[in-house]
């Protein structure tokens, strides 16, 4: 009798074991840029590992972000991991949405996440996505058109060196631009530029009181000077440009400066795409002495919807995908100029990706911005180019399309600022919060 | 005289129509020399129209990240069965409309084209919440019922057309020699508006190959057809447009093909009737 209720008990326990440890297939919803791509072609390591398959949406962003929502908020359960940024992470773990990452395992070295990724990828303390590689945005510059300008870049430059670099950089007869930067409408793109730069000219989005800030000297300042940096130094047609269009522009030598994400500098450093790839330079992104450069913070992370069936295998892969092991095997595969950055601390720490030109840059403007503190005065959002509240996407681009008319030459700095504040202003009212 | 005035019209209207074709057909061929290129070429300023170092690497890239077949079957399983159980469905609701009128008729016709009239992402939360109701999600046969339910009031509206266009008098004589109902349609009316028919079954199947809301809002890695293909590689961050170019050629290649083969009767369907 005895035998047979142990020979029971261990067949239960062995068909427990089996199917605990039986493979699944998850499904990854993400975006198409070059790390996430790299990560798609060394998934077999992952499956190797744990005997996971991994079937892959790649999706453009506002696609994947519409995609993505409906799913969530339906619970369609299409995804068993998500690709998000900084912006909706705070909201959707806020709404319930995605699984707490509050029990990943001791060798996944939660602590080695740079802390302004973990604050921004949180809610109330609780960590609600891993950051698969994080970015801010900092200078990149012409080592030789600064040469030739008989100027030298600071590290940490202000607006108005900036400026007179630019205007000194510009040769219109060679079509040589002194200075790219984003104009073009969308909270993401020009939208974002904008908000990261208005935060170090002092201006804000909204007071502690949710009132609309577009009135007030700091955001006529912002806008002033970089229409009129852009007309003096800037490419014709400014307006529509994101950041692709100046990827473009800065890769064949038509840009003296750019101001953008830190990851553009992989790009405009590989020779292979880049015709200026061996003079370019780096340094933060400017202020203007207030204590707040205009450099972003953001992140691509990898969160678990709520209501997967597949959370453990969801969450081996992000252990996997965002641990210091992906990094090595990524710098062993393809060299560590190609290792997903801004993510963790130790990576900072290796010689071996010291040497890379622009490391050092990139964690400093990482550092330098404090989503929990964007602003020179005090506001009740989080987020440095955002403000992590549902209504801003929408707000935002709104407001972004009028700034890109003023680039266009459609109408006034004060006609587009005077919109803004109306626009943002209804908008909160009917969102309840004012 | 008269015969130079002729030679010179037809010949302003043959260089007219070339330019025109030329201008419509010049996205289609940019696009494909765009795949030609690498991504420094694609954004060269001044673009580059044929003299730059062809390379096929952009096909090799997407070959390698994707699995272009199964993207194709999916297409070609929602395009065909949906124009397919359209048609089926169509042929005697348009029957009834062009041969047994009622006083509603015309209120019917323009209450299905109505249907067109509403935005997509109106419907969209319901239709996916129905959809994870019944199962439907990431599935071909979800896609084939919502396309068909799409298109179908251009197919009806297409067929009534051409069967407008037959007299009823040869239906009446067949239906007094003894044929069913079922027999008048399938065995008179149908390889009468063969031309047609034809021509609806083609351009629905175009218009359903490229229908990219619903295939991108209502799949997920199973039955996404070659609409979500060419999306995975439009990328905010870094330059895409040769990869781009080469998946979006691949994803046109099929039903241009098909189009070419198939331009005399698609030609001769959409002018059915028109010179009567």
């Amino acid at each position: 009798m005895y035998l047979r209720n142990a020979l029971c008990a261990a067949t239960a326990l062995t068909v427990l074991g089996t199917t605990g440890a039986i493979a699944e297939t998850i499904t990854i919803a993400t975006v198409n840029n070059g790390d996430m791509i790299r990560m798609q072609g060394l998934t077999d390591d992952f499956t190797a590992k744990t005997g996971h398959k991994v079937e892959w949406v790649t999706l453009e962003e506002n696609v994947l972000r519409q995609r993505v929502t409906t799913d969530i908020t339906t619970k369609g359960g299409q995804f068993d991991i998500l690709t998000i940024g900084m912006y909706e992470t705070p909201i959707w773990g806020a709404n319930g949405w995605l699984i707490p990452l509050d029990d990943l395992s001791e060798s996944y070295d939660v602590g080695d996440i740079l802390p302004a990724m973990a604050g921004g990828l949180s809610y109330d303390g609780t960590l609600y996505a891993a950051p698969f590689y994080g970015e801010s945005s900092m200078i990149m510059y012409r080592t030789d058109l600064m040469e030739k300008a008989g100027m030298e870049m600071p590290e940490a430059p202000s607006w108005e060196f900036i400026r007179k670099a630019a205007a000194a950089m510009t040769d219109r007869d060679n079509d040589v631009n002194g200075i790219c930067l984003r104009g073009k409408a969308g909270w993401g793109e020009g939208g974002a530029f904008i908000t990261a730069m208005s935060n170090s000219f002092g201006a804000r989005w909204f007071d502690m009181d949710w009132n609309a800030q577009f009135d007030t000297k700091p955001w006529a300042d912002t806008l002033n000077f970089f229409v009129g940096m852009m007309n003096e130094s800037g490419p014709s047609g400014y307006a529509t440009n994101g950041f692709n269009e100046n990827l473009s522009l800065f890769q064949q030598g038509k840009c003296g400066m750019w101001i953008d994400a830190t990851v553009a500098a992989s790009f405009v450093t590989n020779p292979k795409d880049s015709t200026v790839a061996d003079s370019v330079g780096f340094a933060l992104a400017p202020d203007n002495g207030l204590g707040k450069r205009s450099n972003w913070l953001w992140a691509w992370a990898l969160a678990i919807p709520a209501g997967t069936a597949k959370e453990a295998a969801a969450k081996q892969f992000i252990e996997w995908a965002t641990s210091k092991d992906y990094i090595e095997l990524v710098a062993e595969k393809e060299g560590w100029a190609n290792v997903p950055p801004g993510a963790r601390t130790s990576l900072y720490e290796n010689p071996n990706y010291q040497a890379v030109p622009f490391a050092k840059m990139t964690l400093e403007s990482i550092l330098t911005a404090d989503p929990n503190k964007p602003t020179v005065e005090p506001v009740p959002y989080v987020g440095v180019q955002f403000a992590a509240i549902p209504e801003f996407a929408g707000i935002a681009t709104e407001v972004s399309q009028e700034f890109s008319a003023v680039y266009a030459g459609q109408q006034t700095v004060e006609e587009a600022l005077a919109k803004a504040q109306a626009i943002t202003n209804d908008a909160m009212e009917a969102a309840g919060y004012r | 005289m008269s015969r130079a005035v002729t030679t010179r019209r037809k010949t302003i209207n043959t260089v007219l129509a070339w330019g025109i074709g030329i201008l419509i057909f010049f996205p289609i061929l940019w696009t494909i020399l765009t795949s030609f290129k690498t991504e420094a070429q694609a954004i060269n300023d001044p673009p580059l129209f044929l003299f730059f170092d062809w390379t096929l690497e952009n096909y090799a890239v997407v070959q390698e990240r994707s699995d272009y077949m199964r993207f194709l079957w999916n297409s070609v399983i929602i395009a065909g069965g949906s124009t397919l159980i359209g048609v089926i469905i169509a042929i005697p609701a348009a029957w009834s409309m062009a041969f047994v009128p009622s006083k509603r008729t015309k209120d019917i016709l323009l209450w299905m084209l109505s249907t067109k009239m509403l935005p997509a992402v109106g419907v969209l939360y319901p239709i996916y919440l129905i959809f994870i109701e019944l199962g439907l999600l990431d599935t071909r046969t979800g896609l084939v019922v919502v396309i068909m339910l799409i298109n179908l009031p251009i197919i009806v509206w297409m067929l009534y057309t051409y069967f407008k266009e037959i007299p009823g008098e040869i239906l009446e004589a067949a239906r007094m020699d003894g044929a069913s109902l079922r027999e008048e349609i399938i065995y008179v009316l149908t390889p009468m508006a063969v031309p047609g028919i034809a021509s609806t079954i083609l351009l629905n199947f175009i218009l359903a190959w490229n229908e990219a809301f619903w295939t991108l809002n209502l799949t997920a890695a199973q039955a996404a057809p070659l609409t979500a293909f060419i999306a995975s590689y439009s990328s905010p961050e870094g330059l895409f447009y040769a990869k781009l170019s080469a998946a979006s050629t691949m994803a046109i290649a099929p039903i241009l093909i098909l189009g070419w083969f198939s331009q005399k009767q698609l030609v001769r369907g959409l002018t059915f009737g028109a010179v009567k």
